[in-house]
Protein backbone atom coordinates (compact mmCIF):
# COMPACT_ATOMS: atom_id res chain seq x y z
CA UNK A 1 0.00 0.00 0.00
CA UNK A 2 2.85 2.56 0.62
CA UNK A 3 4.09 1.81 -2.51
CA UNK A 4 0.76 2.10 -4.42
CA UNK A 5 0.60 5.95 -2.22
CA UNK A 6 4.27 6.77 -3.45
CA UNK A 7 3.72 5.82 -6.72
CA UNK A 8 0.46 7.86 -7.43
CA UNK A 9 1.89 10.87 -5.86
CA UNK A 10 4.75 10.92 -7.89
CA UNK A 11 2.90 10.75 -10.97
CA UNK A 12 0.46 13.65 -9.93
CA UNK A 13 1.48 15.42 -7.40
CA UNK A 14 4.64 15.34 -7.26
CA UNK A 15 4.81 15.51 -11.09
CA UNK A 16 8.34 15.93 -12.25
CA UNK A 17 7.72 19.13 -14.75
CA UNK A 18 4.73 20.84 -12.42
CA UNK A 19 5.89 20.42 -9.56
CA UNK A 20 9.65 20.42 -9.76
CA UNK A 21 10.28 21.87 -13.48
CA UNK A 22 12.47 18.85 -13.97
CA UNK A 23 13.19 18.23 -17.91
CA UNK A 24 11.45 21.33 -18.84
CA UNK A 25 14.17 21.80 -21.79
CA UNK A 26 13.27 19.01 -24.04
CA UNK A 27 10.19 19.37 -22.82
CA UNK A 28 9.64 22.33 -24.22
CA UNK A 29 11.55 21.10 -27.76
CA UNK A 30 10.02 18.03 -28.07
CA UNK A 31 6.23 19.03 -27.20
CA UNK A 32 5.50 19.48 -31.09
CA UNK A 33 4.00 16.71 -32.01
CA UNK A 34 2.40 13.51 -29.85
CA UNK A 35 4.61 10.45 -31.54
CA UNK A 36 8.13 11.67 -30.67
CA UNK A 37 6.79 13.33 -27.20
CA UNK A 38 5.27 9.64 -26.76
CA UNK A 39 8.52 8.16 -28.03
CA UNK A 40 10.77 10.85 -25.36
CA UNK A 41 8.47 10.27 -22.41
CA UNK A 42 8.96 6.50 -22.93
CA UNK A 43 13.17 6.39 -23.08
CA UNK A 44 13.11 9.00 -20.13
CA UNK A 45 10.97 6.45 -17.70
CA UNK A 46 12.71 3.50 -19.16
CA UNK A 47 15.74 5.78 -18.20
CA UNK A 48 14.29 6.26 -14.50
CA UNK A 49 13.44 2.66 -14.17
CA UNK A 50 17.14 1.93 -14.95
CA UNK A 51 19.15 4.50 -13.09
CA UNK A 52 17.56 4.71 -9.72
CA UNK A 53 17.92 1.45 -8.23
CA UNK A 54 21.51 1.35 -9.31
CA UNK A 55 21.78 4.57 -8.04
CA UNK A 56 20.26 3.70 -4.81
CA UNK A 57 22.70 1.30 -4.38
CA UNK A 58 24.99 3.01 -5.02
CA UNK A 59 24.06 5.82 -2.61
CA UNK A 60 23.67 3.23 0.19
CA UNK A 61 26.82 0.59 -0.14
CA UNK A 62 29.66 3.49 -1.25
CA UNK A 63 28.64 7.05 -0.77
CA UNK A 64 26.66 7.35 2.61
CA UNK A 65 28.33 7.70 5.93
CA UNK A 66 29.15 4.16 7.51
CA UNK A 67 28.42 2.71 4.07
CA UNK A 68 32.17 1.83 3.23
CA UNK A 69 31.54 -0.67 6.60
CA UNK A 70 30.86 -3.86 4.31
CA UNK A 71 34.38 -3.67 3.41
CA UNK A 72 36.51 -3.22 6.48
CA UNK A 73 35.59 -2.24 9.72
CA UNK A 74 38.07 0.85 9.69
CA UNK A 75 35.80 2.50 6.86
CA UNK A 76 33.03 2.58 8.88
CA UNK A 77 33.95 6.52 9.24
CA UNK A 78 34.47 7.14 5.64
CA UNK A 79 31.49 9.75 4.29
CA UNK A 80 31.95 10.46 0.46
CA UNK A 81 28.57 11.64 0.05
CA UNK A 82 30.22 14.55 -2.07
CA UNK A 83 31.06 12.72 -4.88
CA UNK A 84 27.41 11.42 -5.31
CA UNK A 85 26.83 14.04 -8.35
CA UNK A 86 29.58 12.90 -10.40
CA UNK A 87 28.83 9.15 -9.41
CA UNK A 88 25.09 9.47 -10.27
CA UNK A 89 25.85 11.34 -13.45
CA UNK A 90 28.22 8.95 -14.93
CA UNK A 91 25.88 6.31 -13.93
CA UNK A 92 22.96 8.32 -16.07
CA UNK A 93 25.71 8.64 -19.11
CA UNK A 94 26.66 5.33 -19.04
CA UNK A 95 22.99 4.30 -19.27
CA UNK A 96 21.88 7.18 -21.92
CA UNK A 97 24.71 4.89 -24.42
CA UNK A 98 22.48 1.96 -23.70
CA UNK A 99 19.66 2.82 -24.52
CA UNK A 100 20.64 5.12 -27.57
CA UNK A 101 21.84 1.92 -29.01
CA UNK A 102 18.47 -0.06 -28.29
CA UNK A 103 16.51 2.29 -29.81
CA UNK A 104 18.48 2.50 -32.77
CA UNK A 105 18.69 -1.29 -33.25
CA UNK A 106 14.46 -1.60 -32.33
CA UNK A 107 12.87 1.29 -33.60
CA UNK A 108 15.30 3.09 -36.29
CA UNK A 109 12.24 5.92 -36.55
CA UNK A 110 11.79 6.92 -33.38
CA UNK A 111 15.93 7.01 -33.29
CA UNK A 112 15.79 9.53 -35.75
CA UNK A 113 12.93 11.63 -35.28
CA UNK A 114 14.70 12.26 -31.82
CA UNK A 115 17.60 12.86 -33.28
CA UNK A 116 19.37 15.07 -30.73
CA UNK A 117 17.43 14.77 -27.78
CA UNK A 118 18.44 11.19 -27.15
CA UNK A 119 22.01 11.47 -25.89
CA UNK A 120 20.61 15.05 -24.44
CA UNK A 121 18.30 12.64 -22.20
CA UNK A 122 21.78 12.26 -20.14
CA UNK A 123 21.60 15.75 -19.37
CA UNK A 124 17.62 15.82 -18.54
CA UNK A 125 17.54 16.73 -15.54
CA UNK A 126 14.16 14.84 -14.41
CA UNK A 127 16.80 11.66 -14.32
CA UNK A 128 19.72 13.30 -12.27
CA UNK A 129 17.09 15.28 -10.13
CA UNK A 130 14.97 12.27 -9.15
CA UNK A 131 18.28 10.47 -7.72
CA UNK A 132 18.86 13.43 -6.02
CA UNK A 133 15.57 13.18 -4.20
CA UNK A 134 15.81 9.74 -3.90
CA UNK A 135 18.78 10.25 -1.69
CA UNK A 136 17.35 13.10 0.27
CA UNK A 137 14.18 11.21 1.18
CA UNK A 138 16.09 7.83 2.45
CA UNK A 139 13.72 5.13 0.89
CA UNK A 140 13.69 1.83 2.20
CA UNK A 141 14.89 -0.40 -0.39
CA UNK A 142 15.90 -0.42 -3.76
CA UNK A 143 12.81 -1.52 -5.04
CA UNK A 144 10.74 1.33 -3.70
CA UNK A 145 13.14 3.85 -5.47
CA UNK A 146 12.59 1.34 -8.90
CA UNK A 147 8.98 2.32 -8.09
CA UNK A 148 9.61 6.52 -7.39
CA UNK A 149 11.45 6.16 -10.82
CA UNK A 150 8.39 4.60 -12.85
CA UNK A 151 6.45 7.53 -11.13
CA UNK A 152 8.38 10.08 -11.96
CA UNK A 153 8.67 8.94 -15.59
CA UNK A 154 5.35 8.45 -15.96
CA UNK A 155 4.22 11.82 -14.46
CA UNK A 156 6.73 13.41 -17.11
CA UNK A 157 5.31 11.20 -20.05
CA UNK A 158 2.04 12.07 -18.94
CA UNK A 159 2.94 15.50 -19.16
CA UNK A 160 4.74 15.86 -22.35
CA UNK A 161 1.89 13.86 -24.44
CA UNK A 162 -0.58 16.20 -23.04
CA UNK A 163 1.11 19.46 -23.95
CA UNK A 164 2.10 17.91 -27.43
CA UNK A 165 -1.42 17.11 -28.17
CA UNK A 166 -2.35 20.94 -27.16
CA UNK A 167 0.12 22.04 -29.25
CA UNK A 168 -0.60 20.19 -32.21
CA UNK A 169 -4.30 22.50 -31.87
CA UNK A 170 -2.64 25.16 -30.95
CA UNK A 171 -1.05 25.41 -34.29
CA UNK A 172 -5.01 26.60 -35.49
CA UNK A 173 -5.58 29.35 -32.99
CA UNK A 174 -5.15 33.13 -33.41
CA UNK A 175 -2.40 33.79 -30.90
CA UNK A 176 -0.47 37.48 -30.54
CA UNK A 177 2.68 37.51 -32.58
CA UNK A 178 4.84 37.94 -30.24
CA UNK A 179 3.43 35.11 -27.78
CA UNK A 180 4.02 32.37 -30.05
CA UNK A 181 5.85 29.60 -29.64
CA UNK A 182 7.31 28.91 -26.69
CA UNK A 183 5.08 31.83 -24.99
CA UNK A 184 2.47 30.31 -25.14
CA UNK A 185 3.77 27.01 -24.32
CA UNK A 186 5.03 28.14 -21.30
CA UNK A 187 1.26 29.37 -20.08
CA UNK A 188 -0.20 26.47 -21.13
CA UNK A 189 2.27 24.59 -19.30
CA UNK A 190 1.67 26.86 -15.89
CA UNK A 191 -2.53 26.20 -16.58
CA UNK A 192 -1.77 22.72 -17.17
CA UNK A 193 0.33 22.81 -13.25
CA UNK A 194 -2.65 24.55 -11.35
CA UNK A 195 -4.98 21.96 -13.19
CA UNK A 196 -2.34 19.73 -11.87
CA UNK A 197 -2.17 21.56 -8.42
CA UNK A 198 -5.96 19.79 -7.64
CA UNK A 199 -4.35 16.25 -6.98
CA UNK A 200 -2.88 17.85 -3.43
CA UNK A 201 -4.06 15.87 -0.44
CA UNK A 202 -4.43 13.00 -2.20
CA UNK A 203 -3.55 9.86 -0.03
CA UNK A 204 -4.58 6.32 -0.98
CA UNK A 205 -5.38 3.56 2.04
CA UNK B 1 41.03 42.57 -24.79
CA UNK B 2 37.87 43.79 -25.88
CA UNK B 3 37.69 43.40 -29.59
CA UNK B 4 34.03 43.73 -31.53
CA UNK B 5 33.54 39.80 -31.41
CA UNK B 6 34.20 39.96 -27.65
CA UNK B 7 32.16 42.69 -26.85
CA UNK B 8 29.12 40.47 -28.60
CA UNK B 9 29.83 37.91 -27.03
CA UNK B 10 29.44 39.70 -23.79
CA UNK B 11 26.52 42.22 -24.39
CA UNK B 12 24.29 39.66 -27.04
CA UNK B 13 23.36 37.03 -24.26
CA UNK B 14 22.00 40.04 -22.44
CA UNK B 15 19.39 40.43 -23.83
CA UNK B 16 18.90 39.60 -27.45
CA UNK B 17 20.60 36.21 -27.26
CA UNK B 18 19.13 35.85 -23.93
CA UNK B 19 19.72 32.21 -22.83
CA UNK B 20 16.56 31.36 -20.88
CA UNK B 21 14.15 33.82 -23.24
CA UNK B 22 15.74 33.23 -26.72
CA UNK B 23 17.88 30.02 -26.47
CA UNK B 24 15.75 28.57 -24.18
CA UNK B 25 17.93 27.09 -21.91
CA UNK B 26 17.96 26.51 -18.26
CA UNK B 27 14.39 26.73 -17.50
CA UNK B 28 14.22 24.13 -15.26
CA UNK B 29 16.44 25.66 -12.27
CA UNK B 30 15.50 29.09 -13.53
CA UNK B 31 12.05 28.29 -12.52
CA UNK B 32 12.13 26.57 -9.24
CA UNK B 33 14.47 28.57 -7.46
CA UNK B 34 12.36 32.35 -8.40
CA UNK B 35 9.78 31.74 -5.25
CA UNK B 36 12.28 35.01 -3.53
CA UNK B 37 15.27 36.79 -4.68
CA UNK B 38 17.68 35.59 -2.09
CA UNK B 39 17.61 32.21 -3.50
CA UNK B 40 17.98 33.45 -7.44
CA UNK B 41 20.99 35.82 -6.63
CA UNK B 42 22.57 33.07 -4.84
CA UNK B 43 21.56 30.51 -7.87
CA UNK B 44 22.70 33.31 -10.80
CA UNK B 45 25.95 33.85 -9.01
CA UNK B 46 26.72 30.24 -8.49
CA UNK B 47 25.98 29.76 -12.65
CA UNK B 48 27.78 32.66 -13.38
CA UNK B 49 31.21 31.07 -11.82
CA UNK B 50 30.46 27.61 -13.04
CA UNK B 51 29.84 28.63 -16.17
CA UNK B 52 32.76 31.12 -16.81
CA UNK B 53 34.91 28.46 -15.58
CA UNK B 54 33.71 25.44 -17.19
CA UNK B 55 33.76 27.67 -20.22
CA UNK B 56 37.56 28.35 -19.65
CA UNK B 57 38.92 25.19 -19.60
CA UNK B 58 37.13 23.43 -21.99
CA UNK B 59 38.31 25.86 -24.25
CA UNK B 60 41.78 25.27 -22.92
CA UNK B 61 41.43 21.46 -23.56
CA UNK B 62 39.79 21.99 -26.83
CA UNK B 63 42.42 20.88 -28.97
CA UNK B 64 43.32 17.96 -27.37
CA UNK B 65 39.59 16.15 -26.25
CA UNK B 66 38.52 13.93 -28.93
CA UNK B 67 35.17 14.05 -30.50
CA UNK B 68 33.53 11.21 -29.12
CA UNK B 69 34.46 11.39 -25.93
CA UNK B 70 33.93 15.08 -24.98
CA UNK B 71 30.25 15.07 -23.93
CA UNK B 72 31.42 12.82 -20.78
CA UNK B 73 34.83 15.00 -20.34
CA UNK B 74 32.30 18.33 -20.65
CA UNK B 75 30.44 16.37 -17.76
CA UNK B 76 33.32 15.38 -15.60
CA UNK B 77 34.54 19.13 -15.83
CA UNK B 78 31.18 20.61 -14.63
CA UNK B 79 30.31 18.23 -12.03
CA UNK B 80 33.79 18.80 -10.32
CA UNK B 81 33.02 23.01 -10.45
CA UNK B 82 29.69 22.06 -9.27
CA UNK B 83 30.60 20.37 -6.38
CA UNK B 84 33.35 23.14 -5.66
CA UNK B 85 30.48 25.51 -5.67
CA UNK B 86 28.13 23.08 -3.23
CA UNK B 87 30.77 22.73 -0.81
CA UNK B 88 31.34 26.24 -0.40
CA UNK B 89 27.41 27.64 -0.35
CA UNK B 90 27.14 24.49 2.16
CA UNK B 91 30.34 25.96 4.83
CA UNK B 92 29.12 29.58 4.19
CA UNK B 93 25.71 29.52 4.03
CA UNK B 94 23.81 26.71 5.11
CA UNK B 95 20.24 27.93 5.31
CA UNK B 96 20.25 29.09 1.59
CA UNK B 97 21.81 25.75 0.38
CA UNK B 98 19.20 24.06 2.37
CA UNK B 99 16.67 26.26 0.32
CA UNK B 100 18.34 25.27 -2.88
CA UNK B 101 18.46 21.60 -2.53
CA UNK B 102 18.94 19.65 -5.22
CA UNK B 103 18.54 22.58 -7.56
CA UNK B 104 22.80 23.52 -6.51
CA UNK B 105 23.33 19.75 -8.19
CA UNK B 106 21.10 19.96 -11.00
CA UNK B 107 23.45 23.19 -12.51
CA UNK B 108 25.18 20.05 -13.83
CA UNK B 109 22.25 19.36 -15.68
CA UNK B 110 21.64 23.14 -16.60
CA UNK B 111 21.29 22.98 -20.30
CA UNK B 112 22.54 26.44 -20.24
CA UNK B 113 26.36 24.87 -19.68
CA UNK B 114 25.84 21.99 -22.31
CA UNK B 115 24.73 24.52 -24.67
CA UNK B 116 27.36 26.87 -24.23
CA UNK B 117 30.37 24.11 -24.28
CA UNK B 118 29.63 23.03 -27.28
CA UNK B 119 28.40 25.95 -29.02
CA UNK B 120 30.87 28.54 -27.87
CA UNK B 121 34.06 27.04 -25.95
CA UNK B 122 34.72 24.28 -27.93
CA UNK B 123 35.35 26.73 -31.02
CA UNK B 124 36.85 29.42 -29.30
CA UNK B 125 40.50 29.94 -27.42
CA UNK B 126 39.67 30.70 -23.85
CA UNK B 127 39.57 34.86 -23.17
CA UNK B 128 36.46 35.18 -25.27
CA UNK B 129 35.31 31.75 -23.78
CA UNK B 130 35.15 33.40 -20.75
CA UNK B 131 33.27 36.43 -21.56
CA UNK B 132 30.74 34.26 -23.21
CA UNK B 133 30.50 32.36 -19.77
CA UNK B 134 29.91 35.83 -17.94
CA UNK B 135 27.44 37.34 -20.08
CA UNK B 136 25.42 34.12 -20.78
CA UNK B 137 25.06 33.86 -16.59
CA UNK B 138 24.70 37.71 -16.30
CA UNK B 139 21.71 36.94 -18.59
CA UNK B 140 20.42 34.17 -17.06
CA UNK B 141 20.61 35.89 -13.54
CA UNK B 142 18.72 39.18 -14.76
CA UNK B 143 15.67 36.88 -16.04
CA UNK B 144 15.97 34.99 -12.46
CA UNK B 145 15.81 38.31 -11.16
CA UNK B 146 12.80 39.58 -12.66
CA UNK B 147 10.38 36.11 -12.24
CA UNK B 148 11.99 36.67 -8.55
CA UNK B 149 11.08 40.04 -8.20
CA UNK B 150 7.47 39.89 -9.51
CA UNK B 151 6.54 36.45 -7.49
CA UNK B 152 8.22 37.90 -4.10
CA UNK B 153 6.87 41.22 -4.05
CA UNK B 154 3.28 39.87 -5.62
CA UNK B 155 3.31 36.66 -3.34
CA UNK B 156 4.72 37.34 -0.01
CA UNK B 157 5.24 41.02 -0.10
CA UNK B 158 8.20 40.78 0.45
CA UNK B 159 11.89 42.04 -1.25
CA UNK B 160 14.86 40.15 -0.06
CA UNK B 161 12.83 39.47 2.94
CA UNK B 162 11.66 42.67 4.29
CA UNK B 163 8.24 44.04 3.85
CA UNK B 164 7.82 46.82 1.19
CA UNK B 165 4.36 46.68 0.81
CA UNK B 166 2.96 49.79 3.38
CA UNK B 167 0.73 48.62 6.07
CA UNK B 168 -2.12 50.87 5.11
CA UNK B 169 -2.78 48.59 1.96
CA UNK B 170 -3.24 45.80 3.90
CA UNK B 171 -5.96 47.86 6.22
CA UNK B 172 -7.50 48.68 3.13
CA UNK B 173 -8.35 45.04 1.95
CA UNK B 174 -4.94 44.50 0.01
CA UNK B 175 -4.16 40.52 0.23
CA UNK B 176 -0.80 38.84 -0.63
CA UNK B 177 -0.96 36.74 -3.84
CA UNK B 178 -0.51 33.37 -2.63
CA UNK B 179 -0.82 31.93 -5.94
CA UNK B 180 2.07 33.71 -6.83
CA UNK B 181 4.28 31.17 -4.71
CA UNK B 182 3.13 28.39 -6.65
CA UNK B 183 5.57 26.93 -9.08
CA UNK B 184 2.78 27.17 -12.06
CA UNK B 185 2.79 30.62 -11.38
CA UNK B 186 6.27 30.71 -12.14
CA UNK B 187 6.25 29.28 -16.04
CA UNK B 188 3.57 32.05 -16.38
CA UNK B 189 5.12 34.85 -15.31
CA UNK B 190 8.31 33.84 -17.75
CA UNK B 191 5.33 33.09 -20.85
CA UNK B 192 4.67 37.17 -19.81
CA UNK B 193 8.42 38.15 -20.15
CA UNK B 194 8.84 36.29 -23.45
CA UNK B 195 5.76 38.14 -24.27
CA UNK B 196 7.06 41.56 -23.68
CA UNK B 197 10.87 40.47 -24.48
CA UNK B 198 9.60 39.75 -28.49
CA UNK B 199 7.23 42.27 -28.67
CA UNK B 200 10.05 44.88 -28.08
CA UNK B 201 12.37 42.51 -30.78
CA UNK B 202 10.44 41.97 -33.55
CA UNK B 203 13.38 39.59 -35.38
CA UNK B 204 12.72 37.04 -32.43
CA UNK B 205 8.62 36.55 -33.10
CA UNK B 206 7.76 33.00 -34.49
CA UNK B 207 5.20 32.63 -37.11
Amino acid sequence: MEELNLFIKSIFIDNMIFAYFLGMCSFLAVSKNVKTAFGLGIAVTFMLVVTLPINYMLNKYVLQEGALQWLSPSLAGVDLSFLALILFIAVIASATQLVEMAVEKFSPSLYASLGIFLPLIAVNCAILGASLFMQQRDFGSAGTAMIYGAGSGIGWLLAIVGIAAIREKLAYSDIPKPLRGVGIAFIITGLMGIAFMSFLGIKLG
Amino acid sequence: MLSKKNKEAFFNPLSKDNPVLVQILGICSALAVTASLEPAIVMGISVIAVLAFSNVIISFLRKTVPTNIRIIVQLVVVAALVIIVQQILIAYNYDVSKKLSVFIGLIITNCILMGRLEAFAMHNSPWPSFLDGIGNGLGYTIVLLIVAFFRELLGSGTLFGFHVIPQWCYNHGYMDNGLMILPPMALITVGCIIWVHRSRNKELQEN
